[in-house]
């Protein structure tokens, strides 16, 4: 893995924002004093007028881009996912949601991958949370090219969206020449015979090494890329359980209510199919290296190969 | 035209009518509003109900959304919707939600109802317009008891660190929240001092007495750099002799002897 280039997709976020930001006039960045971690310092630097910090007052500054949003512009608001999606929840759901704004929740910092900050700080419950509010849209990008993507595609579309970045740096999985990002659709990275691992997220490259590791003891692993949590791709997901007759999911989240809830939820309405969920099981975080509490999360490779293993 | 305080009166006779017809919603709150309600909507802020969706228009947000029958009654009786509307409030099919909804109600600017998001909503338009370089002015309502919302002073502490002079808060300073009385239960005084420790032009005035509120609106519009916080005291229930100071009138509906007396009682002051 070492020539693979690697980068966070909070800084893809931030580089988006100043595409689009020299694009489009009416686009506005919020921030809750974390510009330099969010990446929205980016932003701030080219466009300082449009940057607007609301201080440390995450439910205020959800509700002000609703306000924002009201009167045309387009304002992403930007915090960790454990403020945005947590602390802001009631203000995103009745101040956004349920006057369907077109505000962007930007959310950085998501998962067990933030690291030494400890369990306060990584929010595994953030999916479960947005997923539930009506009109909502959920993207997880899994790399920098499919961040970007999703963030010109949020900007495009009309409506509340929750995007979720990470702080740790990933792999660049797809080809930004020829990468075509459509919310709420998935594509197959990895075609296979014997299970059909659908990941989210960090999770995808991961899922990726997990395929190889399986392939190598014999189990043809198909790949699926899910960026999209809602509307999540019922097509895809009933025609892979259909072809394989097993489905794994693999997310940096919770195993309550994320992307493998979402997926059950299909299965069990459209193709009853046997699923194993991977992710945090019901339990905090805690400080450490990102990269060492994937491993001890088994959200790595071979922990996700060795899960897959034991269970087909 | 109507003199105000008679609008007043046929807004407050609204209110009545429709939390009767819905028996259920909040007419203390939207009583003790009423009369500042009247002078926004008639006397105070550029809008045209012909036209609800004009970019240039002033804007107001409820941020106490309990009050809506208040400010459907005004709405209606300013021409955004039949006044025959209000006897729908709160039920099945009704674009008169319990409490504010953009997308139902023409006039109405944002949803609101959920306690202290409402200024913070406010704040958001008047960045937008200083952003933009529009010129309409925003307006929010805030209750007394509302302002226990840590949310308020959030969006306060943003209101005035932005110089946002294009912004007006008014306090419905009825003293009563549901639980009883505002000092009693978690009290939030002294109001006009925190407004000002958070960089506000603060006017007190009686809320019920139009040369005060117009006196109030013209000086937080002269004022420049600052956003005004206007703190009007007022008493709940107003107009309705059985209502006035009473806690209990906050969220529950006169049933058809009580809305008789209620109406008889306003009927007095036409």
């Amino acid at each position: 893995m070492a020539d693979v280039k690697k980068i966070a997709t909070r800084e893809s976020y931030g580089s988006a924002l100043v595409e689009l930001g020299k694009k489009y006039d009416n686009l506005v960045v919020l921030d809750a004093d974390l510009a330099g971690a969010t990446k929205t310092g980016m932003f701030k630097k080219e466009f300082p007028e449009r940057h607007i910090d609301c201080g440390i007052a995450e439910g205020n500054m959800v509700s002000v881009a609703a306000g924002l949003a009201s009167t045309g512009l387009v304002p992403f608001a930007s915090t960790f996912a454990m403020f945005a999606a947590g602390r802001a929840f009631e203000q995103v759901r009745n101040s956004v949601g349920y006057p369907h704004l077109n505000v962007k929740i930007g959310a950085t910092h998501a998962g067990i991958s933030v690291g030494e900050d400890g369990a306060t700080h990584q929010c595994n419950e953030d999916l479960a949370l947005m997923r539930t509010i009506p009109g909502m849209v959920v993207i997880n990008p899994a790399d920098d090219t499919e961040a970007k993507a999703a963030v010109f595609a949020a900007y495009e579309y009309e409506g509340p969206v929750y995007l979720r970045f990470g702080r740790l740096a990933a792999p660049v999985i797809f080809d930004p020449e020829t990468y075509k990002f459509e919310i709420g659709k998935g594509q197959i990275l990895e075609d296979g015979t014997d299970v059909t691992i659908i990941a989210t997220g960090l999770e995808v490259g991961y899922s990726l090494e997990a395929a190889k590791i399986l392939a190598e003891k014999g189990i043809s692993a198909q790949v699926i890329n899910m960026a999209t949590i809602k509307p999540i791709d019922e097509e895809l997901i009933v025609e892979a359980a259909k072809k394989t007759g097993k489905v794994v999911t693999v997310e940096e989240h919770s195993i309550i209510g994320g992307l493998g809830s979402a997926v059950c939820d299909v299965l069990a309405a459209k193709c009853p199919t046997p699923v194993l969920k991977i992710g945090v099981n019901d339990e905090f975080g805690h400080s450490g290296p990102a990269v060492a509490l994937i491993e001890e999360f088994g959200l790595d490779g071979k922990g996700i190969a060795a899960k897959v293993e034991a269970w087909v | 035209m109507a003199s105000l305080a008679a609008t007043a009166n046929e807004i407050r006779k609204g209110i009545i009518k429709a939390t009767n017809s819905a028996k259920s919603g909040h007419p203390g709150g939207s009583l003790s509003a009423a009369d500042i309600f009247t002078y926004l909507y008639f006397e105070e802020m550029n809008i045209d109900p012909a036209n609800p969706k004009d970019p240039n228009r002033d804007r107001f947000v409820l941020s106490k959304g309990h009050v809506a029958p208040g400010y459907y009654a005004t709405l209606a009786e300013r021409g955004y919707f039949p006044k025959e509307d209000l006897l729908t409030l709160r039920k099945i099919g009704s674009h008169l939600q319990g409490h504010p909804c953009i997308a139902h109600t023409p006039g109405v600017d944002m949803s609101s109802g959920s306690l202290g998001q409402g200024i913070s909503c406010a704040v958001g338009m008047a960045i937008s317009a200083k952003l933009t370089g529009a010129d309409y002015r925003v307006y929010t309502l805030l209750g007394d008891g509302e302002i226990q919302e840590g949310q308020v002073w959030e969006a306060s502490m943003l209101a005035g660190h932005r110089n946002l002079d294009n912004l007006v808060v008014i306090v419905d300073n009825n003293g009563l929240q549901i639980d009883g009385n505002i000092a009693d239960v978690c009290s939030p005084y002294p109001i006009a001092d925190k407004f000002k420790a958070f960089n506000f032009n603060v006017v007190e005035i009686d809320g019920h007495d139009f040369d005060q509120i117009a006196d109030a609106f013209a000086q937080a519009k002269a004022c420049k750099g600052m956003p005004t916080a206007i703190i009007a005291k007022t008493v709940k229930g107003k107009g309705v002799s059985f209502m006035e100071n009473q806690a209990s009138w906050h969220g529950s509906a006169p049933n058809d002897e009580q809305m008789a007396i209620a109406l008889a009682d306003l009927a007095k002051l036409d």
